[in-house]
């Protein structure tokens, strides 16, 4: 099925400096019972971005006018617990094409990766730059090069490599999937035997 | 010299693609109502069947109610996805134990119960705590909807290798220390992101110990500290607990079986990339205080005081704290606790029902508590029926509810109310886990039982 294609980019980020943000919050289970993909946006971090009486709360990031772009840069750990792929169809929906964070969840990486959603990990220290850029300026620009898997903050010229692997890499440029790849395969998996 | 990890995943490799993942064979696929319509979709777009249909297993268990199971779903969404549920597994015959079935319950208890789950096979399914399957010897981790899609189309799913890592628990627990208390405890020593990107590997004398109940929970968890999975080596009481089981091999093939499952260990001199030892007698009966399960400590011990927080993670330490409604530096016991739920991939197994029950016998439920217990499926409600384990649970004041999913994660029916505390045998206390604004403590059915009788943390 092909994809959107991943180009490099410049954009603004929006920070959201909390650690070890879980799927609950990316997306709370109640959403889960769509049977499509499409929508979840909407409800990215439902109940942080609304209170209870389902009014905006003007106190969490999203909310909050003077941030926006297709970075999300997040605390450490993020994307830890379930396995819900919805949780990266959320953020891809929202309009993020890249999360930069300190430290990701495996599963939710894989997830990511699997949706043309690219997660950055880059230095704590690094990390702590970006937030302390964007909160002096919200409209500070960075730099996306999927190509030199490199991250730049152009307000600093400070820059970092991220780690991705050549396979994903190649994928996300070109928008295809794992799965046209398995479907290629498939004579040689039918011959396929488990020897212990 | 290898690792048990290192055999089941190599013998399972179809291909190694150079700087990139490795297709790997799956042998076991277990799928339910939320993380699959999307990928059956999937095939439907692509104009592709299901590749081996026999090789997938499916059940109904996250949306369900756990009351009134013979009527409709109330829910029109939940009924919705559990009715294409059923509709995909019809068009692309798999098997499904569904709603009312009686080998219907939740994924990871009734794949185990029905000898699906052997040693030394792959296994995935969409949802986290797959890992529980790895208690019998097995590579078995929770996938995304993706690659629920990859597995039906080609029983491959690609996956870069993980580090691996040994857990050493060496020692002898005291006696009202559970499995459940056994992997808090990991956890709050390594942190809920301490094993990300290694399989775990359980070993030492008080993981050797356990049931096989017991090791499903340990194994269970192992997601909650990040790694991608965790598995024990089979030994007698892996091969005592499949003996007969309905999907298990019978009789002489049984026995083939056993000797080949006999190999599944690691070597001898097996390096891992991380090794860690505890100690069993240092640990007690745990809680969680806070967030995210690595925030547990002994119910003896007080929360931790702000000063021994470092400062990076002092925002989330506050921000959990006023969210429980908890203090740093202060004891959990004595707080009111309203709701109480035992049941849960992780302690919804007769073991934990026989735990609750042997200890709430004879007494009386406190007045100020909801208690849900939840068997984790249909033959383990049977057995606790037959075993007048629910006799017991109602003379005390309690009722046994229908197997799912259930308080685990406010999908269902089943929602612990806003700002309410609930002393939870499941997996996680994430914020709004078990309800928009309730308050999961984690803990082990033992725990759970003393305080569903106290009314509070005891
Ligand atoms: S009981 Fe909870 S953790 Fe286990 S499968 Fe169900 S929702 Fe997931």
């Amino acid at each position: 099925m092909a994809r959107e294609k991943f180009n490099n980019f410049i954009d603004s980020a929006v920070p959201l400096q909390i650690e070890n943000v879980d799927t609950d919050q990316i997306i709370p289970a109640r959403f889960l019972k769509a049977t499509d993909r499409k929508g979840f946006g909407e409800n990215l971090f439902r109940d942080w971005r609304y209170k209870e009486n389902e009014n905006p709360n003007p106190d969490f990031v999203l909310n909050n006018k003077k941030f926006s772009g297709k970075i999300l840069v997040a605390g450490k750990n993020f994307g830890s617990g379930s396995s819900r792929e919805h949780a990266a169809w959320a953020i891809f929906d929202y309009g993020f094409r890249v999360v930069v964070s300190s430290f990701f969840a495996d599963i939710f990486k894989n997830n990511a990766l699997n949706n043309g959603l690219l997660p950055v990990q880059i230095t704590q220290k690094f990390e702590n730059e970006i937030f302390e850029t964007i909160y002096k300026n919200s409209k500070s620009q960075f730099e996306i090069n999927l190509v030199e898997q490199k991250f730049t903050n152009l307000e600093t010229g400070n820059f970092e490599y991220f780690q991705i692997n050549a396979y994903k890499k190649e994928c996300l440029l070109n928008g295809y999937d794992d799965i046209d790849y398995l479907i290629n395969m498939k004579a040689e998996i039918e011959k396929f035997q488990v020897i212990y | 010299m290898k690792t048990l990890f290192d055999k089941i995943w190599d013998s399972h490799v179809v291909k190694k693609i150079a700087d990139g993942p490795s297709v790997l064979f799956i042998d076991r696929h277990f799928i339910h109502e939320v993380t699959s319509p999307q990928a059956f979709d999937g095939l439907q777009h692509r104009g592709i069947e299901v590749f081996r249909p026999d090789l997938t297993t499916a059940t109904a268990d996250h949306n369900v109610p756990t009351q009134n199971q013979h009527l409709p779903i109330k829910d029109e969404m939940s009924r919705l996805q559990v009715a294409k549920l059923t509709e995909n597994c019809q068009t692309h015959g798999i098997e499904l134990f569904g709603l009312g079935h009686e080998y219907n319950g939740i994924v990871h208890v009734i794949g185990p119960e029905l000898g699906i789950t052997q040693p030394g096979m792959t296994i995935v399914c969409g949802d986290s705590h797959t890992s529980t399957h790895g208690a019998f010897g097995c590579v078995a981790f929770g996938i995304g909807t993706s690659e629920v899609e990859m597995v039906l189309a080609s029983q491959c799913i690609m996956q870069p290798k993980p580090k691996t890592m040994r857990i050493n628990v060496e020692g002898q627990v005291n006696s009202e220390v559970e499995a459940k208390d056994i992997i808090l405890y990991i956890i709050s020593k390594i942190s809920a992101s301490g094993g990300t990107g290694y399989f775990i590997e359980f070993a030492g004398s008080a993981i050797r110990s356990l049931s096989m109940e017991g090791r499903m929970t340990v194994c269970n968890m192992s997601i909650e500290m990040g790694a991608r999975g965790g598995l024990i080596a089979p030994d007698q009481t892996t091969f005592n607990y499949l003996k007969g089981k309905k999907f298990a091999p019978q009789e002489a093939d049984f026995e083939e079986a056993v000797k080949k499952w006999k190999n599944m260990v690691s070597d001898e001199n097996a390096k891992f990339d991380k090794e860690l030892f505890f100690d069993a007698t240092d640990i007690e009966s745990m809680i969680t205080f806070g967030t995210n399960p690595g925030m547990g400590i002994k119910i003896s011990e007080s929360v931790p005081a702000l000063k021994s927080i470092d400062n990076q993670s002092l925002p989330s330490f506050t921000k959990a704290l006023n969210y429980m409604n908890f203090e740093a530096g202060k004891s959990l016991s004595g707080t009111p606790v309203n709701y109480v739920f035992l049941g849960s991939c992780t302690n919804g197994r007769i073991e934990d029902l026989r735990t609750f029950a042997n200890y709430v016998k004879g007494k009386n439920k406190a007045e100020n508590v909801t208690a849900w217990i939840v068997p984790g499926s249909k033959q383990v409600e049977k057995q606790a029926i037959e075993e007048g384990l629910n006799k017991i649970l109602i003379e005390a004041g309690f009722e046994l509810r229908q197997p799912g999913c259930s308080a685990c994660l406010a999908m269902n029916e089943d929602k612990i109310p806003t700002g309410e505390y609930c002393v939870s045998t499941s997996n996680r206390n994430f914020e709004g886990r078990q309800g928009q604004g309730a308050k999961t403590l984690l803990a082990s059915p033992l725990t759970a039982a003393k305080v569903a009788i106290a009314g509070k943390i005891i």
